[in-house]
């Protein structure tokens, strides 16, 4: 443990407030490809060029930086892990049959990690492995498709990029086996700030489960800034989920880029339950035809948790179906932040799309904002979108009391039936009823509910 | 020897300041069947909710007693446990809660309000089949999220089957009979009738005389206006559907007239 204080007080100099040291940057290069190294390097430029974002800008009116601004992080050191087995199995969702990946403060854990025998066509590689391997994918690939207009927390990631997950699923490979990604943060010595970043490539009929899990304990303070970039080829069917269920001082910024080519299928499920401070920006860009998009997502807040999330549907070609359903529960003094934007092109005719965002308030101080916005400029589409905020069905309540269940049990069932519809689209029992117990604990009186 | 379960005592009550109920006294003892009829927004419903516990509603003044305790200082859940059920008018439909999931949640609380064992899976659906029978519920309503998509007429049915399955000492029946076919009235009035005992009380508010044919009432009162304002036997209630409310109250029949 010692190497690793000496090596964050090192690197520590609040950096978020000033600038951060090129020499980081420079020091990583010397171990990348050039073409990495220069991608870096411009990314920082743009970071600098850019600063941390403010409440001026669109994007982030909503959600207030400041806890961010005012931490003095650190960058996490490499090879020290203070992370044990049965912490990771405390964490970990109990898959019978998944590869897991565990990666501690950004850097994979072999240790940690199990790592079986994938199905050949899958190739499940860190970004280190895939940086040292004749592989191609990650020159091809990697940040091609995510947007760093007005996110510098986009260009920081890119700039700091060190390790991930690549996944590539070839032509008309269906992996069976989820590949589960789990994402521990011990941050016990002081704040650091991780840079996760994923990689997951499916070739034209390629099959595949992912599953990105970002966990912390709670009291420690840390950020996550996480970027995964998915590839759906012609055909190609993934499921996507990503948990995040970090420590509730911590802070997380996830930005999660879906490309989709002709009559592709993404359904990607995001829910939110940890951290101080939360941001969720999801960008699929669904460029064929034909293409599914589905995008579930279920928020819960208690405390003075924020939870934002701003979502931009990239709408480019025709006849394409796109569904974003995203649910916030908020309990205490919490808030809860949706801005959703669907973006029709001009030839992109015949889009159908649905969105909607519905918020439970499950107390007089919990909050909800919600922008959900079109933009389109083809004339032959079917989009609508909706909003609702509200409290629990008083009638509904005193029906089911007026049955014979205490109150704290009604509630429960109807916050249960609430959360259960994005529980219900998700298709894997492990990852709905580890969430359902989650829940479960999270919500005050819902540990009475008899389901 | 008439044990009685509910006894209202001059029982004023209302919503924001309004009052619905304007003093009612009403006793009704085990074994016996009261039915409550009268014009609509006389108060009937109101009255209903309040017996079941509904809080919108302030108690300006009056007592209930169910067997002797003070029903008014009783949460819902609490009434239900002790044996109050309150069929309502219009039942609520509740998404993504399962009939089943809800129903074995209401068994087992009540259960354990007593004291008792829980029911297993097993055990609760064979209490569930065997009342469905009784009322010749359709099978797949079990399925599905409670009342969520139901018929006016299966709602009802519906609520009648939850009597059936709950067990309740003291019943009240929110006009249960408007919106059934007539098959479906006389299966409902069939399966209130065998939950008929001398331990049970029942409060039937219905509009229709039709209702009093199968599920024979032993008193008959007529609420106006938040109050009784005529009371008798089950022959009222002809007198009633003959003569119209005008002619049991003189407020009516200067209205009418
Ligand atoms: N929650 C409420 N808010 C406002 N007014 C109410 C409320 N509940 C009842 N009322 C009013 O009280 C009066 C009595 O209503 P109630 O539903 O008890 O009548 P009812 O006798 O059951 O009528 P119906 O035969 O039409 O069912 C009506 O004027 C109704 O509008
Ligand atoms: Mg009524």
């Amino acid at each position: 443990m010692t190497t690793m204080t000496q090596n964050q007080t090192m690197r520590d100099n609040s950096w978020l407030l000033t600038e951060l040291p090129e020499s980081v940057i420079e020091h990583d290069a010397a171990r990348m490809p050039k073409w990495l190294a220069d991608i870096r390097r411009s990314a920082f430029r743009q970071f600098t060029a850019d600063g941390l974002p403010s409440a001026k800008q669109e994007k982030w009116r909503q959600i207030n930086l400041r806890p961010i601004r005012e931490t003095a992080f650190g960058l996490p050191a490499d090879g020290a892990t203070d992370v044990s087995e049965a912490e990771v199995v405390g964490h970990s969702l109990p898959f019978v049959d998944a590869v897991r990946l565990v990666f501690v403060n950004g850097r994979y854990a072999a240790e940690l990690s199990d790592a079986r025998a994938m199905p050949s066509g899958v190739t499940v590689q860190t970004i280190r492995e895939a940086l040292k391997s004749e592989s191609t994918i990650l020159e091809t690939h990697l940040t091609k498709y995510v947007n760093a207009d007005d996110d510098p927390f986009v260009s920081l990631n890119t700039a700091l990029l060190d390790d991930g997950v690549v996944v590539h699923i070839e032509k008309n490979i269906t992996c069976d086996t989820p590949i589960y990604l789990l994402c521990i943060t011990t941050a016990a010595d002081g704040p650091i700030i991780t840079h996760p970043r994923n990689l997951i490539i499916a070739e034209d009929g390629a099959q595949a489960t992912i599953v990105e899990d970002y966990v912390g304990t709670d009291g420690e303070v840390y950020l996550t800034n996480a970027v995964t970039e998915l590839v759906v080829g012609e055909d190609a069917h993934l499921h996507h989920y990503l948990l995040e269920r970090e420590s509730d001082a911590a802070f997380n910024v996830s930005t999660l880029t879906a490309y989709h080519k002709t009559s592709s299928t993404l359904s990607s499920h995001t829910v939110l339950l940890g951290g101080a401070l939360v941001r969720n920006n999801v960008n699929p860009i669904i460029d064929g035809e034909h293409c599914h998009s589905l995008l579930n997502g279920l928020y819960i807040g208690r405390g003075k948790q924020h939870i934002d999330n701003l979502m931009r549907v990239e709408h480019r070609k025709p006849n394409c179906e796109s569904r974003q359903f995203y649910k916030g529960i908020l309990t205490d003094e919490s808030r809860g932040v949706f801005a959703g934007r669907i973006i029709v092109s001009r030839d992109a005719q015949k889009i159908d799309a649905v969105q909607s965002n519905q918020s439970l308030l499950l107390s007089e101080a919990a909050r909800a904002n919600s922008m959900p916005q079109l933009e389109i400029y083809a004339d032959d589409v079917k989009c609508t979108h909706g909003a609702t905020i509200g409290e629990l069905d008083e009638e509904a309540l005193f029906y089911l009391e007026s049955r014979g269940l205490a109150e704290p049990q009604a509630k429960a069932m109807l916050v249960h039936a609430f959360a259960g519809e994005s529980l219900e689209r998700m298709n894997l029992p492990v990852v709905q009823e580890a969430l359902l117990q989650m829940l479960t604990q999270r919500l005050p009186f819902t540990s009475a509910a008899n389901v | 020897m008439t044990t009685p379960i509910l006894e209202i005592r001059n029982l004023h009550a209302g919503i924001e300041g309004m009052d619905i109920i304007k003093g009612i006294d009403l006793t009704i003892n085990a074994g016996e069947v009261h039915s409550i009829m009268g014009p609509n927004g006389s108060g009937k419903s109101t009255l209903a909710q309040i017996l079941a516990g509904r809080d919108a509603y302030e108690i300006s003044e009056g007592e209930v007693l169910y067997n002797g305790k003070d029903l008014l200082d009783m949460d819902p859940n609490v009434r239900a446990c002790e044996g109050v059920f309150m069929a309502f008018q219009y039942p609520v439909e509740i998404p993504g809660v399962k009939m089943t999931q809800f129903l074995k949640a209401a068994v087992n609380s009540i259960r354990e309000h007593h004291g008792k064992e829980a029911l297993d899976a097993v055990e609760l659906m064979g209490l569930f089949k065997e009342k469905a029978k009784l009322l010749d519920l359709p099978n797949d309503l079990m399925k599905r999220a409670v009342n969520e998509g139901f018929s006016g007429g299966e709602k009802k049915r519906a609520e009648i089957f939850q009597m059936a399955v709950l067990d309740p000492t003291f019943c009240v029946l929110d006009e249960t009979d408007s919106g059934l076919d007539i098959d479906a009235l006389r299966t409902v009035a069939e399966g209130v009738n065998t939950m008929r005992n001398d331990k049970r009380g029942f409060l039937v508010i219905t509009h229709y005389q039709r209702l009093l044919d199968y599920i024979v009432p032993d008193h008959v009162h007529v609420m106006v206006d938040g109050k009784i304002v005529r009371s008798g036997g089950k022959e009222l209630a002809l007198e009633l559907e003959d003569k119209g409310y005008s002619w049991v109250d003189e407020k009516l029949a200067g209205a009418a007239g």
